[in-house]
């Protein structure tokens, strides 16, 4: 099973020869079964639509008894399709190896949303083991029918159907419907994307019944790459096509006035593309497209610098107005008034900056446009959206678009992979030859979505007595949906921003997820208008927990601001206040894991250049818990921190697979780290001057830490939720504060970078 | 234009290009050689690391031109699942990769490494791989990857 396979043994061949006569025709499937026989009308030869309320939309037993899993999500590395894997083989009583999964391609599964939110799992596997429970309900009705007898009666072993009292009455699932298709409706909650839910009559299993979900099963797409057999989505070659590269400003929101076609004419095959502020080239090969690329000269509109200076950004979000203000959930008390009956009140004001996805690869997209039909290979983590941007894009009907995604170099939210795909889109509409844009580093680090820039506001009115009476926490910053979360409408991406379509940038922040019991609380977040309305190389979007990171940062750092102001252990503090159980839970189980001691912070015991220090910070994110404690070297003279040892306690409800939720957990971290360490998007009056690897930097090898030490906390009495994200939110905080704690010194500005160390230090 | 011969993983091939082009486009486009990933064409990054006579060099900015009469190994010249280089075995035990694409890099520059050099410690084996990126943040894993590969090259 790898992730990459296509459903080449599920071919029309293959059905003909097993399949039986066609015998129901399509799109009739309801009450059927009170005319036909259950065989007929469960299975049929020709495939129903592919609608999510279809069953035949999820599983397929194929003729040899391999299934066939179709998911509407797809795999960023997290080891994702294992996991579904296995919630699939577990509700079909297949073996595991026996499941295939594919992904992401809009012609073999419906819009689930794609990689998004950390709903991998959460939402995409819930559907499809609702599914794969229902296929095995209807085979087991269709195998009594066969055996004559009732279905309470018979069991499956490895997919195969058979009495419980005796073996050898027994049909199996490649008898029962192998090569044709269910002809089973379900009840779709009429919600596509991530919302998408379509159970069928059939329960799922109960978790004690559980034998491969829970299983430290490996991913086997890992030898392909190592062996280098895989192909990644920039090696995607369509006969005939041809190469293209963009071009973009030198200053943000100049327009092109005038294009020498004249300068890359002896450059073979090369040609431009322009139109109003979009211009591309293609050549015939890689090498002339990159050098048309440089060599092509635009004369550029004389654009006035519209950004601060990066060293003023947080001036500007502080007095830029407020587009949207929102309080999330309810407020407690009534925080104005609480404040007025403080004894003291203990503030503080954090700063994120921007951040970018600087993906390992710049973005690379393949389209081809063949008799009307369009095909788009893209690195898209939605490639169902991908298919309506390209539809709207091209104006054709989105039902003559298939969007295929082929593992790309990363991703980690709404990179610059939507774009390349609507660029690739417009120019082989244009030069009518399939086109493979490849973006350059300079483009993918200068030009992608950023992960919004923010301040955040925290206050605690603490009476006479030392008790925490009233607590609020006011983020402002940019929207992290000023481009929407894909490429699914041409105003969310460059290439319809360039070629002017009105934009519509949306509004979204968010407010810690935690559970501080405080009498009087109020969490709200602020939005500020985009620095540039169209084309911006600062258009911020969701980079991996959108706003998470930021907002953590300061509400955690905060609680231990406050523990600090109590004298309080930054542990016990939480622990007074937190009131959810498993919450409280991870706390405990990170504390003890780590062999916290209960003391004060900053600690007072160390002098000299190099000093440690160790810090706690949780949070939740969509039902799943986390908390962390780093321990943290820092040498007082360099300004150089190693995030040495992390405590990673995580509570996602029931664990589908341990070892990919380690190695998700890992990853998570050490992008944290990066995050919180080193990244930082700089930029002048014109444009962004973070542009590559020494520009952008991030964690090298030798900043690793040391040690990763994870408990996982299992609960399969309760429905998974999400690990892609969750862990990295607490990271920024737990090194904060393990900062503080080693030099009494508060950094409320990411990243900690050296300098930004030794000045704070100073 | 000129026709050059290059000698990858053990065959000659030819092309016929701009002297100038980067390595890495001969072997992506003229040869078939999919698997050095362009990165970010500068020699920040390693995605596109191949050995040239052992060693490796970022085949983004080495001209064609330069390669001469130098051996050409890629990743997929390294070793196969059948007999393949300890660091490969060690990169699928430990399960290292998330999205994969910076393997080039790491792969090729620890597997010139570990030729050269027996049981090095772990600041040695981090010393040979600074620079490379990894922005999924598999770090934890590559470095258990290249410690069990070191264990079984002895």
């Amino acid at each position: 099973m790898t992730r990459m396979e296509k459903p080449a043994h599920f071919s029309r061949r293959s059905m003909l020869q097993a399949g039986g006569a066609l015998v129901v025709s399509i799109g009739m499937p309801i009450g059927l079964d009170t005319v036909l026989g259950i065989a007929d009308a469960f299975a049929q030869g020709g495939k129903p639509p592919l609608t999510p309320d279809q069953l035949s939309s999820y599983i397929a037993v194929n003729a040899d008894g391999t299934v066939s899993a179709f998911f509407g999500k797809m795999d960023m590395g997290q080891g994702l399709f294992v996991a579904i894997g296995q919630m699939v083989a577990e509700e079909l009583d297949v073996p595991f190896k026996s499941v295939t999964v594919i992904m992401g391609d809009t012609a073999t599964s419906v819009n689930q949303g794609g990689a998004s939110g950390s709903t991998g799992i959460q939402l995409g596997g819930k559907q499809m083991r609702m599914a794969a429970a229902e296929a095995r309900r209807v085979l087991v009705e269709m195998a009594a029918q066969k055996l004559g007898l009732p279905a309470d009666q018979l069991m499956v072993t490895e997919g195969v159907v058979h009495a419980k009292a005796d073996k050898q009455k027994r049909t199996s699932y490649a008898e029962l419907i192998g090569g044709r298709y269910f002809n089973v409706q379900l009840d779709w909650n009429k919600q596509l994307g991530n919302t998408l839910y379509a159970p069928g009559k059939a329960k799922p299993k109960d978790y004690r019944d559980h034998k491969i979900v829970g299983q430290p099963i490996v991913r086997e797409d890992i030898a392909p790459m190592v062996y280098a057999r895989q192909d990644f989505c920039t090696d995607i070659k369509v006969p005939g096509m041809v190469h293209g590269r963009m071009i973009r400003p030198a200053t943000a929101g100049a327009v092109p006035v005038k294009v020498d076609a004249s300068s890359i004419a002896d450059i073979p095959g090369a040609r431009v593309i322009w139109d109003k502020g979009f211009v591309g080239i293609v050549a015939d090969k890689e090498w002339d497209a990159i050098r048309a690329s440089q060599k092509l000269k635009v004369e550029w509109s004389d654009a006035k610098p519209l950004f601060p200076d990066w060293t003023a950004l947080y001036d500007h979000i502080r007095k830029a107005p407020i587009r949207k203000r929102e309080v999330g959930g309810k407020e407690a008390g009534n925080v104005d008034e609480a404040f007025k009956t403080a004894a003291r009140v203990v503030e503080a004001e954090y700063e994120w900056p921007f951040q970018s996805h600087a993906c390992m690869g710049p973005a690379c997209a393949t389209v081809e446009i063949k008799d009307g039909n369009v095909t788009c290979w893209t690195g898209s983590q939605k490639p169902h959206f991908v298919r309506n941007g390209i539809a709207l894009t091209l104006d054709i009907a989105p039902e003559r678009v298939r969007s295929v995604w082929v593992v790309g170099p990363g991703s980690y939210g709404r990179s610059d992979a939507d774009d390349a795909a609507m660029d690739a889109a417009v120019l082989a509409k244009v030069v009518g030859k399939p086109v493979r844009v490849q973006y350059t580093r300079e483009q993918a680090t200068g030009w992608d979505p950023k992960g919004p820039a923010s301040i955040h506001r925290a206050r605690a009115a603490i009476d006479a007595a030392g008790n925490v009476i009233a607590y609020e926490f006011t983020s402002k910053g940019f929207s992290r949906i000023d481009v929407n979360t894909n490429g699914g409408a041409p105003w969310d991406t460059l290439a319809g921003q360039l070629r002017d379509v009105a934009l519509k940038s949306g509004d979204g922040f968010g407010v810690p997820a935690e559970s501080y019991e405080f009498a009087n609380k109020r969490l709200a977040w602020e939005t500020i208008p985009p620095l540039l309305e169209r084309g911006s190389p600062l258009r911020s979007a969701h980079l991996r927990d959108p706003v998470g990171p930021q907002v953590h940062f300061a509400s955690e750092s905060f609680m231990d601001e406050l523990a600090a102001a109590l004298a309080l252990d930054p542990i016990e503090f939480r622990l007074r206040h937190v009131k959810d159980a498993r919450d409280i839970a991870v706390i405990k189980a990170a504390a003890e894991k780590s062999g916290w001691q209960g003391r004060l912070s900053p600690r007072r015991d160390q002098t000299g250049s190099k000093v440690s220090g160790r810090g706690i910070a949780y949070s939740q994110r969509n039902g799943t818990r986390c908390a962390i404690v780093a321990e943290v070297d820092i040498d007082r003279t360099s300004g150089r921190i190693w995030a040495r040892k992390f405590t990673v306690a995580h509570d996602c409800g029931q664990i589908i697979n341990p070892d990919g939720l380690k190695h998700t957990i890992e990853g998570n971290i050490v992008q944290g780290v990066s995050r919180t360490l080193w990244e930082e998007v700089k930029f002048d009056g014109r444009n962004v001057t973070s542009v590559d690897w020494m520009t952008y930097p991030i964690l090298d090898i030798t900043e690793t830490p040391q040690t990763i030490d994870i408990v996982l906390i299992n609960h399969p009495e309760i429905a998974p939720s999400g690990a892609g994200e969750p862990s990295i939110r607490p990271v920024a905080a737990a090194i904060a504060n393990a900062i503080f704690d080693a030099t009494g010194v508060r950094i409320r500005r990411v990243p900690f970078s050296p300098d930004r160390v030794k000045q704070s230090l100073s | 234009m000129a026709r050059i011969d290059l000698d990858v993983n053990g065959r000659v091939h030819t092309v016929d290009t701009d002297p100038d082009m980067p390595l890495l486009y001969a072997l992506r486009n003229d040869l078939g050689f999919n698997n050095p990933h362009f990165g970010c064409g500068l020699a920040q990054c390693g995605a596109c690391t191949v050995h040239l006579d052992g060693q490796p060099v970022r085949s983004c900015v080495t001209p064609v031109s330069a390669v001469g009469n130098g051996k050409v190994v890629t990743l997929a010249g390294l070793g196969t699942p059948e007999k393949p280089h300890p660091i490969q075995k060690a990169y699928v035990e430990e399960q290292v990769p998330q999205c994969g694409y910076c393997i080039n890099g790491w792969i090729m520059t620890a597997a010139a490494f570990l030729n050269q050099k027996k049981r090095p410690s772990e600041a040695e084996i981090k010393d040979a791989l600074t620079g490379l990126k990894c922005r999924c943040g598999t770090h934890m894993g590559i470095l258990r990857a290249v410690k069990r590969a070191a264990e079984m090259m002895g």
